[in-house]
């Protein structure tokens, strides 16, 4: 039960058009918010085992389409298809059984608890009552695990309350992790951390990629560069760039002109801005050969004054 | 630390071990336990031997009889400090549960009392014929011993079932609990024909013990004290469970337990009603002890009493909750001997220092002393740092 036997080998499911098989399908998904269009006509395939990113500027709707996918928001109009299931109508908790995990833009763990009960709990999700009310004795084998994968075994005894901002960040993706979902949501997984702590975040999910889907919703456009197999891009509530390549996603115009000089609006690429001129530029992740150096993205970054103002639409990312 | 990438296959290996029933280390492991453990169990010892053996002997009929009540108000307080305390769920009326469990057993003792083919004693006052058709069933002793614990139990479940599915919660749950209770209350008052009005119900015997009996009113502490032991116990359990983990979880992030996959309302509902199931059992032993039950028993302020004990006595601890049900009670019955009005404000200023600069209560005392302790031996060895990671992030 540990490892979903429909996984395809590892070189087969990375980036192979011929045999992609789009384990979560969106077709024609729109939402509305009182009279407000947060999502249009959305379509977005994630292949089976691949590292989709999910990029726009704020207020695109990318959260949105995550609390639709796990089943927080009801869709207007349109399909969400997760092995060839659908997945709206679908009480949140149901979802996760069907193999759907999500974390939260700021990292929710159960502060009072231990990591290690952190772990066990999101382990134990397909106990019944009875079970639950037993006492737990040692640990599981998928809680170990976790704690190895995200470096946590030294402190599963504390409370998480007492872990640094990066360590929450990955208890919760280790929780997740204890799940062995088949589609792993991940809300901006490195906003506020230090760069050490975002290539350590990019590897865990990288490993974690391995038995799953995983989406990640990012501003940070270093981080999408060297750690995604797939790009979409969203624009008030559209797609605007769909399944593309990081190197697609950095050479088309349009992109570059309205999320790239919007990025200037936005506190996580430019304080990670700031952070990155330091550092010597990462190099692009051995698996993804056509991305070039980070050049041409922060460039935009800096300077964009053709960039249209950002619209008073933007609200509902945060709520 | 960087084992972000390190094969997670080695991993299982260092999986814990289940200890095994039965061999030598039984008695070590079950009866002294871990290192931890014998403070809290040599405690248990002692306040076991005090209420067992050295009450009984010392307190006199009256004393031993406060006692016993202020047992049955500990078992309510267990209940709270389940639901309030580990599953953030502020019930502000559990005199409603206390009152069910309460009337189920009264009026089944009503019935015991009448003469052979007599009507129960509180029909005398409303000059009423016949039998009330909801009093027939609790005739039978296991029926009503079953309806002291169920009949709270699903009425729990039931307004769990639909309040927490509407995601109420924080002060509107306690404000619709509250309501609850004073609703019940209106209830009783109204159907005077049916429950004896304002007048409550009055009980003289209890499954054959005389009540007026000082040797049979022992008997009765006992059975008091075993009920306590009993939802002391189940409490435990459930709070060191994965189960007691997971609420603590709700308390802290419904929404992530929900996309752990668990339903919120399930695991509420379930602390919810073991709560209430606990103020029903109290409510039964309640009546005996003092000998009636009636609203004023059961409203808005001994609700709001109720979960007061709990504050005092730490509402995150079960022992704190039992603690403070006891004292302040005692407290209570104290003062009001020296000053008959003084009760009131004493209570009112004792909630508001807790809540002010003790939110822990007795219990969050006894930690910090314990703490305090800790802290004098370990010093001079450092202290486990979080982890290196941060030492290595501030470099």
């Amino acid at each position: 039960m540990s490892t979903p036997t429909t996984t395809p080998p590892e070189a087969a499911k990375k980036r192979d058009p011929t045999a992609p098989w789009p384990i979560l399908q969106i077709r024609g998904l729109g939402v509305t918010f009182g009279g407000f269009q947060a999502l249009t006509d959305v379509d977005l395939d994630a292949r089976q085992g691949e590292v989709h990113f999910l990029i726009g500027p704020n207020g695109a709707g990318k959260t949105t389409l995550v609390d639709i996918i796990t089943g927080l928001t009801k869709p207007t109009t349109g399909s969400v298809k997760f092995d060839d299931q659908e997945l709206t109508g679908h009480k949140e908790h149901r979802i996760v059984h069907m193999g759907v995990g999500r974390s939260f833009q700021a990292a929710t763990v159960f502060e009072t608890l231990t990591v290690a009960e952190n772990l066990d709990i999101a382990a134990s999700f397909r106990m019944g009552l009875r079970s639950l009310l037993r006492q737990r004795r040692g640990m599981r084998p998928e809680v170990v695990e976790a704690l190895e994968v995200t470096g946590l075994r030294d402190v599963a005894d504390r409370p998480a309350g007492e872990l640094a901002h990066g360590q929450k960040q990955w208890l919760e993706i280790g929780m997740l992790f204890t799940q062995k979902p088949r589609l792993l949501l991940l809300d901006e997984p490195v906003a506020g951390m230090s760069p050490d702590e975002r290539t350590r975040t990019g590897e865990l999910v990288r490993f974690v990629a391995k038995d799953c889907t995983v989406l990640v919703v990012e501003h940070d456009m270093d981080f999408m560069r060297r750690f995604a197999d797939r790009v979409t891009v969203l624009h008030e509530g559209k797609v605007l760039k769909a399944d593309a390549t990081v190197a697609e996603v950095q050479a088309d115009a349009t992109v570059q002109e309205v999320y790239i000089g919007r990025a200037k609006d936005d506190r996580n690429s430019v304080s990670r801005g700031a952070a990155d001129a330091g550092e010597a530029p990462f190099a692009p992740p051995a698996d993804d050969p056509d991305a070039p150096g980070p050049a041409p993205l922060d460039a935009g970054v800096t300077d964009a004054p053709g960039a249209p103002p950002a619209s008073a639409t933007t609200k509902e990312e945060d709520a | 630390m960087s084992s972000a990438t390190d094969d997670p296959a080695t991993a299982p290996a260092a999986a814990g071990t289940t200890p095994e029933g039965g061999g030598p280390g039984w008695f070590r492991r079950n009866v002294v336990g871990t290192k931890a453990d014998v403070g809290p169990r040599i405690a248990f010892a002692i306040i076991a031997f005090l209420l067992i053996v050295v009450a009984p002997a010392m307190l006199s009929s009256f004393r031993l009889d406060l006692l016993a009540k202020y047992l049955v108000f500990a078992i309510v307080a267990v209940g709270i400090a389940l639901a309030w305390g580990r599953g953030g769920m502020l019930v502000l009326g559990q005199g409603l549960f206390f009152g069910l469990g309460g009337y189920v057993m009264a009026m089944h003792l009503q019935l015991a009392d009448a003469p052979e083919g007599q009507n129960p004693m509180f029909m005398s006052l409303t000059g009423a014929e016949d039998l009330p058709g909801l009093w027939k069933p609790f005739e039978s002793p296991v029926f009503t011993l079953i309806m002291v614990v169920v009949l709270p139990m699903a009425v729990a479940t039931l307004l769990g079932l639909l309040v927490f599915r509407s995601r109420v919660r924080g002060p509107y749950f306690a404000i619709l609990t509250q309501a609850l209770a004073a609703a019940f209350v209106i209830l009783l008052v109204g159907q005077q024909d049916l429950t004896g009005g304002t007048n409550g119900l009055t009980v003289s015997t209890f499954f054959g013990l005389d009540l007026a009996d000082s040797g049979d009113k022992l008997t009765l502490y006992f059975v008091v004290l075993a009920a306590l032991l009993v939802v002391f116990l189940i409490a435990r359990q459930m709070v060191r469970s994965r189960y007691g983990k997971l609420l603590v979880a709700v308390r802290d992030g419904e929404d992530r337990v929900r996309f752990l996959g668990y339903s919120p309302t399930t695991v509420k509902v379930v602390a919810f009603a073991s709560a209430a199931g606990m103020a029903g059992i109290a409510g039964a032993l309640f009546v005996p002890i003092v000998g009636i039950i009636s609203p004023t028993s059961l409203g808005i302020v001994p609700s709001i009493e109720m979960v007061i004990w709990v504050a005092v006595g730490g509402r995150i601890s079960m022992a704190g909750a039992i603690a403070g049900a006891v004292l302040v009670n005692f407290a209570k019955t104290e003062l009001s001997e020296q000053f008959p009005s003084g009760w009131l404000y004493a209570q009112g200023l004792l909630f508001i220092l807790v809540v002010a600069f003790a939110p822990a209560g007795l219990a969050g005392a006894g930690a910090w002393l314990k703490g305090w302790r800790e802290r004098r031996g370990a010093r001079g060895t450092s202290g486990p740092g979080i982890t290196g990671r941060t030492a290595e992030e501030a470099a």
